[in-house]
C-alpha cells in the first residue's frame, strides 16, 4: 500500500516535469488558456455565486438565532458571518466543490482523450501532450479561482445581509458595524494563498488521474470519481498545514 | 526505409514481442497481419516511439530512432503521420482546426498559406464543404478520410495506418484502403498499415508481415500470400466461412 503512494508520487512528480516545461507554440497556448478560463471559471460563476449566497445567509440567520444574551451586540452577526466566509467557506468549501465541478471536468476530458487514443495523436505529431494539455489548465486555475473565491467572499456576506433584512433578526447597521469591527486585510490575503495552493491541487491531481487513464468509458469515470477523491483529501490536509502556517 | 532490427517488447513477464526483424520499404503499402492479441499493434507502437523497444533498434532511414532524445523524436515525428483506429480527431476542434493544427503548431505559414493547404488536402481525401462541421457530426468514413487528410497535412515521409478499416462496411472501407495506396503512390512516402482485412492484403499489400504469438511467422507479398504452405498464415487467410469456400 505504502509502496503504491510513493509510486503515484513519483508518476506525479515525473508527469509535472513534463508538464512545466515552456510551451511549444506561445500563440496556441494563450488561445488554450483563455478557453480554460472560460471553461473552468466564467462557467463556474453561477454554481460559486449561489450556493456563497445561501451559506452566508445561513450562517448569519444561525449566528443571530444563537445570540440570546442581551450583553452580546447584534454586530456579531455581521463579524462571525465575515470571518467565517472570509477565512473558510470561501477558500476551502469553494475550493472542495471546485475540486468536484472542475476536477471531474478535467479528469474525464483528459481521460476521454487518452482511451480515444486523441493523446496518443498528439505524441505522435511531436507535441508534449502533458505540457499542452494540463498546463494551461493550471494556469487558468491560479489565475481564475481567486477571482472565484473573491467573488464567493461579496457573495456570502451579501447573502447574510439579505438574510438579516428578510427575517429583521438584525438591523443593516447592525449588520455592516459587525462587517467592519476589527477588519484585517491579512485574513483576504490568508484566504487567497490557500486558494491558490488549493486550485494548483485541483488543476494537477486531475490532469494527473486523467492522462494516466487507461481503458474505455468505465476507466474514464473511475479516474474522474479518484481525482475528486484525492484532491479533496489533499485540500483538506493542506488546509490544516496553511492554516497552522499563516495564522499562528 | 523503415528497419527493424531484432525488436523485442516485454509487458512484465509476457514477451509480446520477439526478435522482430523487418524492413518497410519506401513508396509501397507494408502491411502488417496477424490475429488479435498476435502483437501487431504493439509492434506499430514501438515503430512510432509510443512504446519503448525493451531490445533492437528501430531505424527511420539509418537513423536510431531507439537512440534519440525527445527534441531529435520531436523533429523526426513531423515526417510522420498517423491513422489511428478510432480516427483520434480531436473532439473540441472543427474538421479545419483538425487539419490545420499540425500546421499551427509546427509551421510558420499565414493563415491564408495554412487554409489553402486543408483545403487542398481535404480535397485531396475527396471531402468539401466539411470545414466548419465537427468530428461528431461526420460518418465513420469522413472521420478516417479527415484523419488521413490531418496525417498527410505536413507532408510526411512515413504514414502508419492502424486498422484503417475498423468499423466501416466493405466499400467504404475499400474507398479508404485506394485512398491509402494512391497516396503512398503519389507522395513517394513509407506506409505501413496495420489490418486483419483480407480484402486490404489483397487490394493494397506491396508487401504483408504476418506476425504470430509475436513472432515474424512469414514475410510475402498479396500474391504469395495465397499459395503458401504455411498452416498458421492459411489458418488466418482462410479463417472466414467466405475465403474457406473460396478457395474449395
Amino acid at each position: 500500500m505504502n509502496l503504491k503512494v510513493i509510486t503515484h508520487i513519483g508518476d506525479y512528480v515525473i508527469l509535472m516535469l513534463k508538464v512545466f516545461t515552456k510551451p511549444q507554440k506561445g500563440k496556441i497556448f494563450w488561445q488554450r488558456l483563455m478557453d480554460e478560463i472560460q471553461g473552468l471559471g466564467i462557467e463556474s460563476i453561477g454554481i460559486v455565486a449561489f450556493i456563497s449566497v445561501f451559506m452566508g445567509a445561513v450562517v448569519a440567520i444561525q449566528t443571530a438565532y444563537n445570540i440570546d444574551s442581551p450583553f452580546i451586540p447584534l454586530t456579531m452577526v455581521g463579524w462571525t458571518t465575515r470571518q467565517s466566509v472570509i477565512l473558510e467557506f470561501s477558500p476551502t468549501i469553494i475550493s472542495l466543490i471546485l475540486a468536484g465541478k472542475v476536477g471531474s471536468r478535467i479528469a474525464s476530458e483528459i481521460g476521454t482523450m487518452r482511451v480515444t487514443e486523441q493523446i496518443d495523436a498528439l505524441e505522435i505529431m511531436g507535441v508534449n501532450s502533458a505540457n499542452y494539455l494540463i498546463f494551461p489548465k493550471v494556469v487558468a486555475s491560479l489565475l481564475i479561482n481567486p477571482v472565484l473565491i473573491v467573488l464567493s467572499m461579496w457573495m456570502g456576506i451579501l447573502g447574510g445581509w439579505l438574510a438579516m433584512l428578510a427575517s429583521s433578526l438584525a438591523s443593516t447597521t447592525d449588520y455592516v458595524n459587525g462587517i467592519r469591527i476589527d477588519f484585517q486585510a491579512y485574513i483576504v490575503f490568508y484566504a487567497i494563498v490557500k486558494t491558490l495552493f488549493f486550485a494548483f491541487i485541483i488543476s494537477t491531481v486531475s490532469g494527473f488521474y486523467g492522462y494516466r487513464t487507461s481503458g474505455g468509458a468505465l476507466e474514464v469515470g473511475q479516474a474522474s470519481t479518484k481525482a475528486v477523491v484525492v484532491s479533496s483529501i489533499i485540500i483538506i490536509l493542506f488546509n490544516l498545514i496553511l492554516t497552522q502556517l499563516l495564522l499562528t | 526505409m523503415i528497419e527493424a532490427k531484432d525488436v523485442n517488447k516485454y509487458f512484465g513477464d509476457h514477451h509480446v514481442l520477439k526478435n522482430i526483424n523487418c524492413t518497410f520499404e519506401k513508396g509501397k503499402t507494408n502491411l502488417i497481419i496477424g490475429q488479435s492479441g498476435s502483437g501487431k499493434t504493439v509492434l506499430m507502437k514501438c515503430l512510432v516511439g509510443l512504446y519503448e523497444v525493451d531490445q533492437g533498434t528501430v531505424f527511420y532511414n539509418e537513423r536510431n530512432f531507439s537512440k534519440m532524445n525527445f527534441e531529435q523524436r520531436k523533429d523526426l515525428r513531423q515526417e510522420i503521420g498517423m491513422l489511428f483506429q478510432g480516427s483520434a480527431l480531436f473532439d473540441y476542434m472543427s474538421v479545419e482546426e483538425n487539419v490545420m493544427f499540425p500546421l499551427n503548431m509546427f509551421t510558420k505559414q499565414t493563415k491564408e498559406e495554412k487554409r489553402t493547404r486543408v483545403n487542398f488536402v481535404l480535397e485531396r481525401v475527396n471531402l468539401e464543404n466539411v470545414n466548419r462541421l465537427m468530428p461528431s457530426e461526420l460518418s465513420g468514413g469522413m472521420r478516417k478520410r479527415v484523419a488521413i487528410a490531418r496525417a498527410i497535412s505536413m507532408n510526411p515521409k512515413y504514414l502508419f495506418c492502424d486498422e484503417p478499416n475498423s468499423g466501416l462496411d466493405p466499400q467504404t472501407a475499400g474507398v479508404i484502403d485506394t485512398l491509402i495506396k494512391e497516396i503512398t503512390v503519389e507522395y513517394d512516402i513509407t506506409t505501413i498499415v496495420n489490418t486483419h482485412d483480407m480484402n486490404s492484403v489483397l487490394s493494397i499489400g506491396d508487401t504483408v508481415a504476418f506476425i504470430y504469438n509475436g513472432e515474424l511467422w512469414w514475410k510475402g507479398d498479396r500474391d504469395t500470400i495465397l499459395h503458401t504452405k504455411n498452416k498458421e498464415l492459411n489458418d488466418f487467410v482462410f479463417g472466414t466461412e467466405l475465403t474457406s469456400r473460396l478457395k474449395q
